[in-house]
């Protein structure tokens, strides 16, 4: 194969995955008749891990890379649509994929601030930055603010910020792709955290920025098709239409008359049941102007080769990322119209001890988590729940109001709840573990790329020739992903949580100085540093003294609370402080050098290539 | 060459781009903000079976940015090409 070649791989991009795409339905294809002649369920579930780690270590292993330019940015030749999709897998998380449509069934119409926030930031994007740093040339953001306010104070904020914002994020993933990998392996947590560590490492160690763009877009292709198909087949079989996306206003009806049924007071169509406007709004902003700056989807956006594709490409990207998030309410819409049907289709809207589906024994069972519960018990048998629900004067069954289920398994059980076989099980798992790798692996490289480039070789040893500084990046690489494993193994649940601070954090470090750099030639150095700093502390003062106060304890009353707001909005105090920091200090300092104003003006124009060379070996 | 590019071109060409960019922005602004203030009297209006508040905010307002930006993306080629700044 001639895969290790950019110049033939590049030229035969749609041959290569056109063969891939067929290969992967080949392969979907052969799993269902394996099914239907009886093969065991485990051996289906092992075949889908292995065969998806297997070609992503294929394309890692035939991406590799001794060329500096190629294994941080993908020798920059990247066409717009791959780029999307490589972007669609580098944004939508485990998390995205599997918690997505639990939160909407759970929130209804509240949950949508994720749809709308994790969307729309994209414009921002596409507007604001990402063809001014495309033509400015950098490897990575930091390397963007270190040129533009000149120096290495700036670069240095902007890796804190940097790390603050990613290291939480990455460590929920491997912590995602252990859990899916446990279950659908069935295999101790503690070991499949490494077995999802080395899925990631697999995509990016030899070959960087490269290897992973283009595993990046096989995953995507994977998540996807399992994202997209137990929604169509639901949509098939209750309304005869294939396109879940038009029909589940049909379920919102028949919802809609279950809960009149059932007596559920929380509309799943009615707003602010959950957040008030204020947070619902806050939220959205947050989660938009986060996007707009979190590095590791900015970096993306430096491997197309022009500027015009540049912008092109956030198109793509943001379609390929609305394919899954038009779908999420769609797949949240059946699940509820299935489970309600349960309840409200039993004699006495009750659901029999007898008629307790096996899915939410099995569900229920598994070990140290709280997926099913009903009647406030743990539902790992039938004999445990009927307890329960006598013990609170419930005969015979238990009514809609007293099943609990966690959001993170709605995805992944709802193929068990609507009676899928197991090919579409392990087809969504597949998919909601190549979600887990891909960002995993963004992220990683956004970290590493850094702490090499950043900090080695442009603050600690600038003369470092590129063998050593591609050595050095190799290292790091593995020690942050190693670092990442070794705490997710703990089951941090507060790092877990802390994820939703990522987009608050980067939001308030990063945006600002990103936007007036490109924007307002006036912005001096000393005002954005000193803004990053302003807008980064008033984010994370807020969002430990909201979460833990100063104690760092939680709950023991000392938290503070301005205007009620939601700590996972923190940045709505952080963005607007950091712009008005970096305004007026930039004002009362000296205006940047004629040679900077010329700088920023040269970043305005498209045209007479990018601006910063690299070096002669890049 | 950005360096054979007058001072008057390259000023024109950004005063059209931060029109451009307002523009945009103005247009994303209002379909992820303001018409959801209006979700309550919008939810009446039933289409399909989807109530129209509901609608815009898990279906609408995405189709929108979606376009948004490819239109952005070609509005902003237009510029550079129409004062020759755009690349080769």
């Amino acid at each position: 194969m001639a895969l290790s070649m950019k110049g033939d791989f590049t030229d035969n991009l749609g041959k290569i995955y056109g063969i891939y795409v067929g290969g992967f339905f080949g392969f979907v294809v052969l799993m269902a008749i394996l099914s239907m002649v009886g093969v065991p369920d485990r051996f289906i579930l092992w075949s889908y891990m292995a065969m998806t780690i297997g070609i992503y270590a294929f394309i890692g292993i035939m991406s590799r890379t001794a060329v500096v330019s190629e294994y941080y940015v993908a020798g920059r030749s990247v066409p717009a649509i791959y780029n999307g999709m490589a972007t669609g897998a580098d944004w939508m998380s485990g998390a995205s994929f599997v918690g997505m449509a639990g939160t909407l069934f759970v929130l209804g119409y509240d949950g949508l601030a994720f749809v709308l926030g994790w969307t729309g930031g994209y414009v921002l994007v596409a507007v604001l930055l990402a063809p001014y740093l495309r033509k400015f040339g950098a490897y990575t953001v930091p390397d963007f603010l270190g040129t533009r306010y000149n120096g290495n104070a700036a670069r240095l904020v902007g890796i804190v910020v940097l790390f603050a914002c990613s290291f939480t994020y990455i460590t929920a993933q491997v912590y995602a792709s252990g859990i899916i990998a446990s279950q659908f392996l069935g295999i101790d947590f503690e070991i499949a955290v490494f077995a999802g560590l080395l899925g990631i490492l697999v995509c990016s160690m030899l070959g960087g920025m490269k290897a992973v763009t283009w595993t990046q877009v096989a995953q995507y292709i994977v998540l996807i098709v399992a994202y997209l198909l137990p929604a169509v087949w639901m949509s098939t079989v209750q309304f005869g239409i294939p396109i879940p996306q038009l029909t589940y206003g049909g379920a919102l009806t028949k919802i809609a008359e279950y809960e009149q049924i059932l007596g559920v007071a929380k509309a799943h169509v009615a707003p602010f049941t959950t957040y008030s406007p204020k947070d619902y709004f806050f939220l959205i902003f947050c989660l938009m102007v986060g996007t707009a700056s979190l590095p590791h989807i900015l970096m993306r956006f430096f491997t197309t080769p022009t500027v015009r594709e540049a912008r092109k490409s956030v198109g793509w990207s943001l379609f390929f990322i609305f394919l899954l998030y038009f779908t999420a309410p769609a797949y949240a819409a059946f699940s509820k119209f299935n489970l309600m049907g349960l309840f409200a289709n039993a004699e006495g809207l009750q659901l029999a001890f007898t008629a307790i589906p096996q899915w939410m024994l099995n569900w229920g069972s598994i070990e140290g988590h709280q997926l099913v519960t009903i009647c406030g018990v743990k539902a790992e048998t039938v004999m445990a729940i009927q307890t329960a629900c006598e013990a609170k004067g419930f005969v015979g069954g238990f009514p809609y109001a007293e099943l609990k289920l966690n959001n993170d398994m709605i995805v992944l059980s709802t193929p068990s709840i609507a009676g899928m076989p197991i090919w579409v099980v392990g087809l969504v798992g597949a998919g909601g573990f190549a979600a887990a790798l891909s960002t995993a692996d963004g992220l990683l490289l956004a970290i590493a790329n850094a702490l090499s480039h950043d900090v080695y070789y442009k603050m600690i040893d600038p003369k470092a020739d590129t063998k050593r500084r591609l050595m050095i990046a190799k290292i790091l690489l593995v020690v942050v992903a190693l670092a990442a494993a070794f705490l997710a193994r703990t089951k941090p649940s507060d790092i877990l949580s802390m994820v939703a601070w990522a987009f608050s954090i980067a939001a308030a470090g990063l945006f600002a100085p990103l936007v007036l750099g490109v924007w307002w030639k006036r912005t001096t150095s000393m005002g954005a540093i000193l803004g990053m700093i302003a807008g980064f502390s008033v984010t994370m003062y807020y969002l430990i003294g909201n979460v833990y106060g100063f104690d760092l304890v939680k709950g023991t009353g000392d938290e503070i609370s301005w205007f009620g707001v939601a700590s996972i909005s923190a940045g709505i105090f952080g963005v607007p402080v950091a712009f008005i920091v970096t305004y007026v200090v930039s004002l009362v300092t000296p205006a940047p050098s004629q040679e900077m104003q010329e700088f920023v003006d040269r970043l305005r124009l498209p045209g007479g290539g990018q601006m910063m060379i690299q070096g002669a070996d890049d | 060459m950005s360096d054979n590019i007058s001072r008057e071109v390259a000023e024109a060409h950004w005063s059209k781009t931060k029109n451009l960019m307002l523009i945009t922005l103005a247009i994303w602004a209002f379909f992820s903000f303001f018409i959801h203030f209006f979700v309550v009297p919008m939810n009446n209006i039933v289409i399909l079976g989807f109530p129209l508040g509901f609608y815009m905010a898990a279906q609408g307002s995405l189709i929108v940015f979606v376009v948004l930006i490819f239109w952005f993306a070609a509005r902003q080629n237009a510029i550079d090409e129409e004062f020759g700044v755009a690349e080769d």
